[in-house]
């Protein structure tokens, strides 16, 4: 196919031309940044917890009037959630994995160190890896020995005796690998504050943190061995089998009830909902990016179709003559694809620039990642499909026009 | 004429169905589209207190310790309980208001109706004047009320419409985590989006139900809902333990009216620091900010970027949509260059032609800005099923609505305009000749 002549033609036509091509390019822009967030997206929403989700239930209570000794109600409470049949293990936090509502701390390597390291959170819990089914890499597991209660640890702070510390700990992997790199996390001291220590005692896989806002840091929580006492931040946790969550909460409500009547039940759901929720908006911002996508190239399809339609009646004499010259069908409906394929092509280049800047103006304003490149070559492909797509019902009836058109006079 | 235009306009766009279809609907899914985000930003960065936001100020000031300081480092965007009420008892402003968020246990007196908790406020007299708290019955309490940690409560229409089935309830009791109050006032509708005076709590959509005074809250232990942040060894408080006093977590405002005052108070502010530094309480050197109302919110981001970044992408695809709008009109009136040099020969002017052209795009604009319209109205529509906290405000202002019908029909100029012009340059012999 001789391009040439194309192009003379299309320099007839600049403005339209121009306006194609622009159309085509913020397309071409708009459709790779936009896959690119989808991506993004998705990749958030599946951002692992470390918990055995299908088999986990949350279940919050709030007491009407404050029990006369929380940490006895606690213990009561989880007694009583543990004799629930189905039940496999029950425990009690302060916060779950993209809870929202968070508790988190600033790390240090030394008491006296300016600047704190990073920031983890820290769940204050009982029986957490059970309930959670976290993971246990190294180490050892918490024991009924290194809990002790809220109070006696404020009160240590608050006086500065610094009495009870160091505490164990058990640290996410990522927390333990950012802290120290290449060594043996076991044994190492880390501070929350100039007299609260932690020794490390085991590390577990993953644990996410309530409030995960940047993929980078969601992994850097540490477990502390605390018994809260039974107040309404405190979530009990169960795990049991997944065709059994409903029924264990209905029980797990009317066991805590029964417990204290005056009392009452704020929150009962699965960890299922608890992650469903917190990721809503991420689901709803992909699925408008991808309506958008949708929208987008349906218009300019659109806008293709319209204006090769035009010009195809526009130059149907000149088809005629060409026809009637020699040319066969399939030269006519060759030069409307080659025609389209150009300005398509123009615009790609012109919108691969453009996507490029607008990924550029996106990480400046949304703290965004750059662009691959590998983006650019899907958004070119899908513009040329388009194009090709929408420019054929045009050039077919472009090749349909008899050769007798050449010689009537209007 | 412009009737003859209109005419000749419509029979041009009848002439094209499907054409015309494809103009009208691109313009039309453009508006709606950006619309809908737009009006989801207009409302989400709207003023919650509009007249009275210039005169409401956060202070805020730095308690730190001198451990990591750096300079530039900004101040705590909380007090600490000791500092807010220091400054509260200074009285330097017009007005000043300290105020931490929690929820309360209500335990109704008919049986009918189980124990339940809401959302509560612990402030200070002043809160209900500074930021026009509208009163249904009653009124607030008073600054002696403060001192004397009176049982006292405010309460809003929805908790009274609950507990008292809408009657005017001033001076009836009422049981609050074991304790009785005494209902002061009743609150009408009020609803300041986003949450302004106090952003940890969720920035829209939250509503306190029960206000009562601080000094009393504090003295029962009612619990603290909210963020906290701690240096040394302040730990964060559970439960109805409060944070320590190396601690910031109780949120300060005060009304300053005019600009001369609010200069006035940020030089109390870096006094007062200086003054905790030399009693030993304040490490570092003054650090202080003053930011009015609508700089705090911008300050804290409030509007979710996602909002913003919605509003961009439509914004993007509007754009698409008027290129694609722009061109088609451009091939339709170059088409139709014939008939135009017809009129222009039997003696039409250029400035007819271009008059004819555009109410034919003015023509698609409307059509295209009331398609649009049902669009954003969907749209909106279906923001406000998501389960988004903001998702209940996005509803369409007159404003917003009269900015999609002025968007819509200057789209549509703009894209007549250009291609108007080009067919209004043809010249007429030329083309009547090779015709």
């Amino acid at each position: 196919m001789d391009i040439l002549p194309i192009l003379a033609t299309l320099r007839r036509h600049k403005i339209i031309i121009w306006l194609l091509m622009l159309e085509i390019a913020l397309s071409c822009a708009i459709v790779c940044n936009g896959v690119y967030l989808i991506v993004q997206r998705i990749h958030r929403m599946e951002m692992p917890s470390g918990l055995a989700e299908h088999e986990l239930v949350q279940i919050q209570q709030a007491p009407i009037t404050l029990p006369p000794d929380r940490y006895a109600r606690a213990k009561e409470d989880l007694a009583a959630l543990q004799q629930i049949p189905g039940v496999e293990a029950v425990g009690m936090t302060n916060q779950v994995p993209f809870g929202g509502s968070s508790s988190n701390g600033n790390v240090m390597l030394g008491p006296t160190q300016p600047h704190p390291t990073l920031n983890a959170a820290t769940y204050f819990s009982e029986n957490l890896l059970p309930a959670f089914g976290l993971r246990l890499v190294s180490g050892r597991a918490l024991g009924s020995d290194d809990y002790v209660n809220a109070d006696t640890v404020l009160k240590s702070l608050a006086d500065g005796s610094g009495k009870g510390f160091p505490m164990p700990t058990i640290i996410s992997q990522a927390l333990a690998t950012r802290l120290w790199p290449q060594q043996n996390p076991l044994g190492k001291l880390l501070w929350l504050a100039p007299k609260a220590n932690f020794r490390v005692v085991g590390v577990v896989a993953t644990l996410a943190r309530a409030n995960a806002y940047h993929t980078a840091t969601a992994q850097y929580s540490m477990i502390i061995p605390l018994h809260m006492g039974a107040d309404k931040d405190q979530s009990y946790l169960i795990r049991t089998r997944p065709d059994e969550r409903q029924r264990v909460l209905a029980a797990a409500a009317a066991v805590l009830k029964r417990a204290d009547p005056a009392r009452v039940i704020t929150h009962a759901r699965t960890y299922d909902e608890i992650r469903s929720d917190y990721f809503q908006d991420d689901r709803a911002m992909a699925g408008m990016l991808v309506s958008v996508i949708v929208a987008v190239l349906l218009v300019t399809g659109l806008g293709i179709v319209g204006l090769a339609s035009f010009w195809v009646a526009q130059r149907r004499k000149q088809i005629g003559i060409r026809r009637a010259l020699g040319a066969t069908r399939s030269d006519i409906l060759h030069y409307f694809q080659t025609e389209n394929f150009l300005i398509v092509t123009f615009g790609i280049v012109l919108g691969m620039a453009l996507a490029y800047g607008l990924s550029l103006w996106l990480m400046a304003h949304y703290e965004l990642p750059r662009l691959p490149l590998s983006y650019l070559p899907a958004g070119a492909i899908a513009l040329w499909l388009i194009g090709q797509m929408a420019v054929l019902g045009p050039a077919l009836r472009a090749a349909a026009v008899p050769p007798v058109v050449a010689t009537r006079s209007v | 004429m412009f009737a003859y235009y209109l005419d000749l306009a419509l029979h041009s766009l009848k002439r094209n169905k499907i054409l015309t279809a494809l103009m009208v609907v691109a313009i039309a899914v453009g508006i709606g589209a950006s619309m809908t985000t737009f009006t989801v930003l207009h409302v989400l960065s709207g003023d919650p207190l509009p007249g009275k936001s210039g005169k409401l100020y956060y202070p805020q000031i730095d308690p730190q310790d001198a451990r990591g300081m750096m300079p530039g480092t900004l101040p705590p965007e909380q007090v600490t309980l000791i500092d807010g009420m220091n400054l509260l008892r200074a009285k330097r402003a017009d007005r000043q208001a300290l105020m931490f968020g929690g929820a309360v246990p209500i335990r109704p007196d008919s049986s009918a109706l189980d124990p339940f908790y809401v959302e509560a406020r612990y402030t200070s007299a002043d809160f209900f004047a500074m930021f026009d708290a509208p009163f249904l019955y009653g009124h607030g309490w008073t600054g002696a009320d403060d001192e004397a940690r009176a049982r006292d409560v405010v309460i809003t229409r929805k908790l009274d419409d609950k507990l008292f089935n809408g009657a005017d309830s001033v001076g009836h009791t009422m049981q609050i985590g074991g304790n009785t109050f005494r209902i002061v006032g009743v609150l009408d509708d009020w609803r300041p989006n986003p949450h302004f005076y106090d952003l940890n709590t969720g920035s829209y959509n939250y509503f306190e139900q029960v206000f009562l005074p601080l000094q009393t809250a504090l003295e029962l232990h009612f619990e603290h809902n909210g963020s906290n942040d701690c240096w040394g060894n302040g730990t964060g408080g559970a439960g109805g333990i409060y944070p320590s006093a190396s601690c910031v977590w109780l949120q300060f405002w005060v009304e300053l009216d005019n600009p001369a005052k609010a200069a006035a108070y940020q030089q109390f502010l870096v006094h007062y620091s200086e003054e905790q530094k030399a009693l030993g309480r304040f490490q570092r050197a003054p650090n202080v900010r003053l930011d009015n109302l609508m700089q705090w919110l911008d300050y804290n981001g409030v509007v979710p970027s996602d909002v913003r970044l919605q509003a961009w992408l439509a914004f993007g695809f509007l754009l698409v949509c008027m290129l694609n709008t722009v061109g088609l009109m451009l091939a339709k009136f170059l088409r139709r260059s014939g008939e135009l040099s017809v009129r222009r020969a039997l003696g039409a002017s250029r400035r007819a032609l271009f008059a004819q052209l555009l109410t034919e795009s003015g023509v698609i604009g409307i059509a295209g800005g009331a398609g649009g319209l049902l669009l954003a109205l969907l749209g909106l529509w279906m923001v406000r099923h998501r389960p988004s906290d903001y998702a209940a405000l996005a509803h369409l202002d007159p404003a917003m609505l009269l900015v999609t019908f002025a968007l819509a029909l200057g789209a549509s100029l703009l894209a007549g305009m250009l291609p108007a012009w080009r067919a209004c340059n043809v010249a007429p012999a030329l083309q009547l000749k090779s015709n």
